[in-house]
């Protein structure tokens, strides 16, 4: 799996979680959390998404390294390929 | 049409689900209905057959208006009123002989899928072929939500800004010109609860884990089965306390406005059940599709501002209710433990009160027992 196609499922489920904000740009710097204005519960539903669609593990205490588009992928990247 | 809140004087019947000639059960969807809040759909309370459907989709009617008629079991068939009929004395009006159901032309001419009546007018006017959607309603019938699954946009039914607006002041006006507030403010060490919960979602994969916000929903929904003068509604004849916990959750739209539906039984649930639900239902908040019922039968409320907002919140009682407790984000802040000073997540808790239903010392040693309930995190 590439990088690209990482960042099109990352952005699917994540909007699928937060429907308003499809079509909006996110840059892969951007802090989604802080940018999509999403709470405990929405980070809850997206990892458990990407559990779900990738078949990875993500522990909880690893959420704060899905903040920003780059970070998350880098992330996703590395639990794949374990 | 029922009221679904305090605000509430009519609404637009958006969709029907079922039609004249369809049986239904208790807690079946049966219609949506827009309203300031969005569109909310209406359940059904009984068990039986539609013998008639008094409202057509796309009229505004007043609250307490009959929308349809429903025949339970055993019952003979009578006639309703329809709303905009004038109702003849009863001395004038022979009364109606029971008589055979008559089940209305299907609706289904020219086309064999199930579909509910707007689902069908919109594909219609699109000229969509309905038999390559798949339908997601009762018995598998096309409903508007399947042609927006299929890619095709159909008309708008979501949360309206400007109305949400209009609705919250209504409401929070009345809340603040007819309920003598008082509250009281606590704060404790949740390190306890912090570390069971890190243990408890330490080996469960991401959908199985618990999020902190449902322990304090649970920990309130417990610890008021000892304070009844929280847990109810004033009405006109004063507190009428309630045999059941429906825990009211706050939930934030994106963009403008909250709602704070409830979760039916809320103290009965374990945590993982609680968790389902709240899970299911800021689902379904922010797609804008809530149940009637979940809006009108909260019994108190929960408002957690969660790890992005402040310390502390002082909330606004919803009234009917008479307490809603206000939970701010965990801080780390220094905390005396025998004689030393050390770092601890501190929670500040808020309970919002109506004086008129109950008085401050008991709300304090409510707060005390919501905390104790949120230090024993195993036992909820």
């Amino acid at each position: 799996m590439t990088r690209e196609d990482l960042k099109a499922i990352f952005v699917e489920e994540l909007t699928g979680i937060a429907p308003e904000i499809e079509g909006l740009k996110i840059q892969d710097s951007d802090n989604i959390q802080e940018k999509f204005d999403l709470d405990s519960m929405d980070i809850y539903n997206l990892l458990a998404a990407l559990h779900l669609r990738l078949n990875i593990d993500i522990p909880d205490s690893d959420a704060p390294r899905l903040l920003t588009m780059n970070d998350a992928l880098e992330y996703l990247l590395e639990k794949i390929s374990e | 049409m029922p009221s679904l809140g305090a605000d509430m004087e009519s609404a637009v019947l958006v969709e029907w689900l079922k039609a004249a000639g369809d049986a239904v059960k208790r807690g079946d969807i049966i219609a949506v209905v827009e309203t300031d809040k969005g569109a909310i759909e209406i359940e059904i309370f009984e068990d039986g057959e539609i013998t008639d459907i008094l409202v057509e989709e796309g009229k505004r009617v007043p609250v307490g208006a009959p929308l349809a008629t429903i025949l339970v079991e055993g019952e003979a068939a009578v006639e309703a009123a329809v709303p905009e009929t004038t109702v003849e004395k009863a001395d004038a009006t022979p009364p109606v002989q029971p008589g055979p159901v008559l089940k209305p032309q299907s609706v289904d001419e020219g086309s064999p899928e199930r579909a509910s009546p707007a689902a069908r007018q919109f594909a219609k006017e699109q000229g969509i072929d309905l038999a390559a959607v798949q339908g997601s309603g009762p018995d598998g019938a096309i409903r508007l939500a399947d042609l927006q699954e299929a890619g095709i946009q159909p008309p708008t039914r979501g949360i309206d800004p400007e109305a949400m607006r209009h609705a919250i002041a209504t409401a929070m006006s009345r809340s603040k010109r007819e309920i003598p507030h008082y509250y009281l403010n606590h704060r404790m060490d949740v390190s306890a609860a912090q570390f069971w919960l890190d243990d408890y979602n330490a080996d469960r994969s991401p959908p199985e884990r618990i999020l902190f916000g449902a322990l304090l929903v649970k920990a309130v929904a417990t610890a008021v089965h000892e304070f009844p003068e929280f847990n109810g509604v004033y009405e006109a004849d004063g507190f009428i306390p309630s045999k059941t916990v429906n825990a009211g959750v706050a939930i934030t739209i994106r963009g403008g406005g909250l709602v704070a539906p409830a979760i039916q039984n809320a103290d009965a649930l374990s945590l993982s059940e609680l968790m389902t639900q709240m899970r299911d239902l800021v689902g379904r908040v922010r797609r804008g599709s809530f149940r009637a019922s979940e809006l009108t039968s909260s019994t108190i409320t929960v408002n957690s501002l969660g790890d992005r907002g402040v310390e502390g919140v002082f909330p606004i009682i919803y009234p009917p209710q008479v307490a809603i407790i206000g939970f701010g984000k965990v801080s780390r802040r220094p905390w005396v433990i025998e004689d030393e000073v050390l770092p601890r997540p501190v929670l500040h808790m808020t309970l919002a009160a109506d004086h008129r239903a109950s008085d401050g010392h008991r709300g304090g040693l409510f707060l005390n027992a919501i905390a104790d309930q949120i230090a024993s995190p195993e036992a909820l």
